[in-house]
């Protein structure tokens, strides 16, 4: 690869008050791929997610196709093309789906193009037109989930973060999400970072990976190499 | 596109029914009704920065003391017009807003609650330290309104006085639901609901949370100079930390999650004390106490919000109500 990576963090710090949780991430996101963070809870995964958005207070570098991004707020990684959809899908429960898609296109001006990304989102997710007006609290799990990630293509980015798309969802709504996650990339090119401890369901999607632990990267490679890995395997992977 | 139709023939027949309620009503009950506006005022401030944004404020009479007081000083020693002391009123009141909103930014829920109503607690005892200013325990008297020469003949002083009011509640309203319905409201909300969330997506939460505080303090302002006014009265007691704890209650009675409970509400702070009166003297702060817990059991979106439900004949969605009552999801921090 010849062309310098979408995301490329190093040497990133991030801390909570006193306590530091990262200790020095580098991480790198190409153009048009899919790479898993994996790690146990606590290992930081959401940190680093936290930590590229500049949701938390970060040392380190974060460049983002060449823009340097730390030192920023989440609105700026925002305006740039990175959309996060956060742990616990963090849909607005008292908010409309309508809502909470436009609230996913907040940092967009243009409402003809805003309703342009509506119409491909719903092309992906059909079933959000009709229920547009219901509040967001009263959706399953599942559609919760799949709402989060249409609210962040409603952003029209070039990179999404997902943080556990899993979690607490049914083994087979989790393999339909993976399946629209993979659809999306392929088709739109949006570069993902997912974070997950769902490891098998990631590195099947994933081309690369990450695995953290205790604020650290202790493994990276290829997906399928970790999967193969024995070792990897039963260390970190925990299976 | 039904509902929207409803909603504006809903607005048209209640801006009807208060534009001709002066020449049904008698002239007391039109003084009672200003009140009620301006009360209505105060509590679409608390349901933008409460309702909406999720900040409890139990320190809003401290604003309607600062509206009553700006007109009143204004009036007393300048002798200006209330056309241009109203407005000097807002401002006032909203910077003092915007600055305990900067306050309120480090602070959350029950923490917010104390601060604000240390504030309220404060007021009367500001009011009477500055006596040069606010005329001490004496208070400020106001000369009393007067119609326009044009009208004298048409309205009475508080009929006309009572249009003012509801005048200024009406574009406030329009102004507020202009806000509420797009970008601003729903930042607000989304603030409230989920704050990492909501600041992911670049929504900035200073900026909303102090307008919000600025917002609801500016209106109060307007709210106290419109209960000033008429009253042609201030006085530090008028201000007692009760008068705050009495706007939360009514926004929370009237329905804290739409616009109209402000108008409910407006409607129960002035009248609810007045009907219990009648059963005892003492049953008003009871009754607001048992008021609020009925509410609270019985129909968790208030007066309106209830009401709301029973008119749009839907069954009640599933976390429609459930969702209000339980806490705002918060991601967890590792």
């Amino acid at each position: 690869m010849a062309a310098a990576p979408l995301l490329e963090v190093s040497d990133l710090h991030a801390s909570y008050g006193e306590i530091e949780a990262l200790h020095g991430i580098a991480l790198g996101v190409e153009r048009g791929a899919i790479v898993a963070l994996l790690g146990a809870n606590g290992a930081g995964k959401t940190s680093t997610l936290r930590a590229i958005t500049g949701v938390v207070k970060t040392k380190g570098t974060v460049r983002f196709g060449g823009n340097a991004l730390n030192g920023h707020g989440p609105e700026d990684a925002a305006r740039l093309g990175i959309a996060h959809v956060p742990e616990g899908r963090g849909t607005m429960g008292a908010l409309t789906v309508w809502e909470n898609l436009m609230l996913g296109a907040y940092t967009r001006r243009d409402r003809k193009r805003v309703l342009g990304s509506y119409e491909r989102v719903v092309g992906y997710f059909p079933w959000l037109a009709e229920r547009k007006k219901q509040l967001a609290g009263t959706l399953s799990g599942g559609e919760q989930q799949m709402l989060a990630i249409a609210r962040g293509l409603m952003m029209e980015p070039q990179l999404m973060l997902l943080d556990e798309p899993s979690l607490g969802l049914a083994p087979i709504v989790v393999r339909e999400i993976f399946a629209l996650l993979k659809t999306i990339n392929a088709r739109d090119g949006v570069s993902i970072l997912v974070a997950e401890q769902n490891t098998t369901v990631a590195l099947e999607a994933a081309t690369h990976a990450y695995v953290l632990e205790t604020g650290r990267i202790v493994v990276s490679g290829e997906s399928q190499a970790l999967l193969r890995d024995d070792g990897i395997r039963r260390s970190y992977l925990g299976y | 596109m039904r509902l929207r139709a409803d909603r504006n023939l809903a607005v048209a027949i209640v801006a009807i029914v208060i534009a001709l309620l002066p020449f049904i009503v008698p002239s007391f009950s039109t003084f009672e009704l200003t009140y009620v506006g301006a009360y209505a005022i105060a509590i679409l401030g608390l349901i933008v920065l409460t309702g909406m944004n999720g900040q409890i404020s139990l320190g809003h009479g401290a604003f309607l003391a600062v509206g009553g007081y700006v007109v009143a000083i204004l009036a007393h020693r300048f002798g200006l017009s209330f056309w241009l002391s109203i407005p000097i009123a807002a401002i006032v009141s909203g910077i003092v807003g915007i600055g305990l909103g900067f306050v309120a930014l480090r602070l959350e829920g029950v923490y917010l609650a104390l601060a604000t109503f240390s504030l309220a607690v404060a007021t009367p005892s500001i009011l009477k330290r500055f006596g040069d200013l606010t005329g001490g325990v004496m208070g400020i008297v106001l000369p009393p309104v007067a119609a326009p020469k044009v009208l004298a003949g048409v309205l009475t002083p508080v009929q006309w006085f009572y249009y003012v009011t509801w005048a200024f509640a009406g574009v406030l309203f329009l102004v507020t639901a202009r806000f509420l319905g797009g970008r601003v409201g729903r930042s607000l909300r989304a603030l409230r609901d989920n704050e990492i969330a909501a600041v992911s997506f670049g929504v900035n939460p200073h900026f909303y949370k102090t307008l919000a505080f600025g917002w609801s303090a500016a209106f109060a302002g307007i709210a106290g100079a419109l209960i000033a006014i008429p009253t042609a009265y201030v006085s530090p007691d008028s201000y007692s930390s009760l008068l705050s704890i009495t706007l939360l209650i009514g926004a929370v009675l009237g329905g804290i999650d739409t616009m109209w409970g402000a108008l409910a509400g407006g409607v129960m702070i002035e009248f609810l004390p007045l009907w219990v009166q009648k059963i005892n003297n003492a049953a008003p702060s009871v009754v607001y106490g048992v008021a609020l817990i009925l509410v609270m059991l019985v129909m968790p979106g208030g007066i309106a919000g209830t009401l709301l439900r029973l008119v749009q004949r839907r069954p009640p969605a599933p976390g429609d109500a459930v969702l209000r009552r339980t806490e705002p999801t918060r991601a967890v921090e590792q």
